[in-house]
């Protein structure tokens, strides 16, 4: 059947920030695919300039609501990278603890709340509340521990108050921070549960041929700092950047576009996963090969799996980190910063992809240029490339109306857009 | 769901309240839901019926909007008086909603300069970020950023139970004593607790964190008397503007202070 159908979304909902998908079909062919992304710039690259060394983490955390952390910490390693600051092992793995707890927070609020609700059959979480309180209680459970380790280490779950370029105000007790190693190895059962929901879903199956950018591990899974690669084998240092992002602006975003070896490129959960396999906790690698998902997969559906994989990563190496760090003798909690001319880059695997945060400093450590590109910024232009291919597939077996526009709004959630953080 | 609530034996009507944003990071809108212990009870005291982030199908028919951010653009004008049109009761949702948050920092500069610093010659719209008040009538703002969510949620039961809402006149300071900190002056870090509005309960300093004024102005604070006070502990001027002029409630003050002509400024 040859069929035609327009498919308008405005404000597309269960997604951070103000995005719109508009499709034409007609006679079973795809005219017009677009995904825009309409949301209010902030300027947060012009705003810095003139300031001091110190404001940028703490300005530039409030870039985005659910990864504050993430934006932190890339700020942060960019001025230590430019002040030729190396923290300690004790500060490294805090902060790796940190990013641990905002990445399992961030997956599990987007696969429970944001991705869930479309297998589900249903609008929001909301409903969900009275239909399957023990999916809403178990969501909720993961959630908070996360975020209570978040208070504990970072200050504030959201917008971090302790962490600063050379370490942290404050160290966390010891004694509270042993009591978390008993609650993460709940999650992990939690984590299984999870397991087996998603089990029952129905993962679109749907792949395009896509390049997936990201941090390169060497000895760890990768998340704060190291080498930039594609899957289709591009190989950059962390301050070469800007060869691997590649922005430039186009009329329907207010949000910058990126590509790099092909017209558009992935980063995320999936790319992370497809480029750094053998590096994941032995768990997660067992999870993954449950749901068939090995590198590389180039099925945008299955960024929800990878995001349920690496919760159970970070879970795993938490639990050795707080171990570590449980048997440490606390040093002083800061470095002494001295500030000096130059450039920093900080690239930081954060929930939906790799962020870079980069500054140019004059010699009394005021900013003279900032730039900062976000992982849903460089996924802007995969999201409109799949977009098409999916209309197009989808529509010639015959599939229109609110089908389509379901699988659309779905594909587009699939990678977590965080809009307001790509365009800030 | 959590069984229907009553106050002093009289069922609690549930209010139908609805969630907006404008330009922000969307940040106190997800405290809402990282309240994970209350979430529960907190929506069985009301019946959210519009919540883009977290949910599909709103409708248009509620009696409280909250809003969170500033307005920077024409279209988000439009939305504010369509929203404040339609609520009975409109709440400023965090700092960029009531001070205009980080955002207003924009506006120290030539908008013309802050365009063409991160878009190039790509035209885009902006206007000066504003707080919500600069457009409409605001009846009731939440401080903070983020919001404290166990402070919004002592305020959602006065809204559901209409009880008068009070936000402590006094600033942070009172909070960090009565938690027992040591002076974050003491400590040699910068600190606005001395003039800015309490009810956070002194998160910052409470992580050894100088304030940055994120709930705006405490009720008679003395500015000119904290610049003297941090002068005399060694601070900088271009500290306390900074400080200062973070989240846009002491913004004219901080402006004031300025002597130097910013670099690019209009």
């Amino acid at each position: 059947m040859k069929i035609n159908c327009d498919v308008n979304v405005h404000h597309l909902t269960r997604v951070e920030g103000h995005g719109n998908i508009r499709i034409t079909i007609r006679d079973g062919k795809l005219i017009e695919a677009s995904w825009e992304v309409v949301e209010t710039p902030r300027f947060f690259e012009a705003i810095l300039v003139g300031k001091k060394w110190d404001n940028a983490p703490w300005i530039c955390g409030r870039i985005c609501g659910i990864c504050s952390i993430g934006h932190t910490l890339a700020s942060i390693r960019a001025i230590e990278q430019a002040f030729g600051i190396v923290p300690s092992r004790q500060t490294q793995r805090l902060r790796l603890l940190l990013k641990h707890m905002e990445t399992l927070q961030s997956h599990i609020l987007h696969l429970y709340f944001l991705a869930a609700p479309d297998f589900l059959n249903e609008g929001s979480v909301f409903p969900l509340i009275g239909s399957h309180p023990d999916v809403v209680l178990r969501a909720m459970r993961l959630k908070k521990l996360a975020n209570d380790l978040c208070d504990l280490i970072g200050g504030r779950r959201l917008h971090p108050t302790t962490t600063v370029v050379g370490g942290f105000t404050m160290l966390p007790d010891k004694k509270i921070l042993a009591g978390f190693k008993e609650r993460l190895s709940a999650a992990v059962d939690d984590l299984m549960e999870t397991a087996r929901l998603f089990k029952t879903f129905q993962i679109p199956d749907f792949s395009r041929e896509t390049e997936f950018v990201s941090l390169k591990g060497v000895d760890a899974y990768p998340f704060i700092g190291g080498d930039l690669m594609s899957s289709d084998g591009v190989l950059k240092n962390e301050s070469q950047y800007r060869q691997m992002t590649n922005e430039y602006t186009v009329p329907q975003s207010t949000s910058k576009w990126s590509r790099l070896s092909r017209g558009s490129f992935a980063v995320g959960a999936l790319a992370r996963l497809n480029n750094n396999f053998g590096l994941l906790h032995p768990m997660a690698r067992d999870i993954a090969s449950d749901f068939g998902l090995g590198p590389v997969s180039h099925n945008p559906f299955m960024n929800n799996i990878a995001q349920l994989v690496e919760a159970f990563h970070v879970a795993g190496e938490s639990i050795s980190l707080i171990d570590e760090l449980i048997d440490t003798c606390w040093e002083a909690p800061r470095q002494p910063v001295a500030p000096r001319e130059g450039r920093g880059v900080g690239a930081v695997e954060v929930p939906r992809g790799t962020l870079y945060h980069c500054y140019d400093f004059d010699e009394t450590g005021h900013i003279i240029k900032c730039d900062c590109v976000i992982p849903t910024g460089q996924n802007h232009a995969n999201i409109q490339h799949d977009l098409s291919a999916l209309s197009a597939r989808y529509a010639s077996e015959g599939m229109k109306d609110r089908d389509l526009e379901l699988l659309a709004e779905m594909l587009v959630r699939s990678y977590d857009p965080c809009i307001s953080c790509s365009v800030h | 769901m959590a069984a229907a609530r009553s106050f002093l034996g009289v069922p609690v009507y549930k209010p139908r309240v609805a969630f907006f944003e404008l330009s922000s990071c969307e940040g106190c809108q997800l405290q809402l839901l990282n309240n994970e212990d209350t979430l529960p009870d907190f929506l069985s005291l009301v019946e959210v019926v519009n919540f883009r982030e977290a949910m599909t199908g709103g409708t248009d028919d509620y009696e409280i909007a909250f809003v969170e951010g500033s307005v920077t653009r024409g279209d988000e004008i439009e939305r504010l008086r369509e929203v404040r049109g339609k609520a009975k009761t409109l709440v400023a949702l965090g700092s960029c909603a009531c001070f205009g948050g980080v955002n207003q920092l924009k506006n120290r500069f030539d908008p013309d300069w802050v365009k063409k610093e991160v878009y190039g010659d790509r035209q885009v719209e902006s206007e000066r970020a504003k707080p919500l008040e600069d457009i409409v009538t605001v009846d009731l703002r939440i401080l903070g950023c983020p919001i404290n969510k166990k402070e919004v949620e002592g305020i959602m039961v006065n809204l559901a139970i209409g009880k008068e809402i009070k936000t402590p006149k006094y600033p942070v300071c009172m909070e960090c004593k009565a938690n027992g900190n040591t002076c974050l002056f003491d400590l040699g870090e910068p600190c606005l607790g001395p003039i800015t509005r309490a009810g956070c309960n002194s998160c910052c300093p409470n992580g050894r964190a100088g304030c940055w004024g994120c709930r705006g102005p405490a009720e008679d604070g003395n500015l000119a008397q904290m610049t003297v006070i941090m002068e005399r502990y060694g601070f900088s001027k271009e500290t306390i503007i900074d400080r200062l002029e973070c989240f846009g409630g002491f913004s004219d003050y901080a402006s004031q202070l300025r002597t130097i002509k910013l670099k690019n400024s209009s």
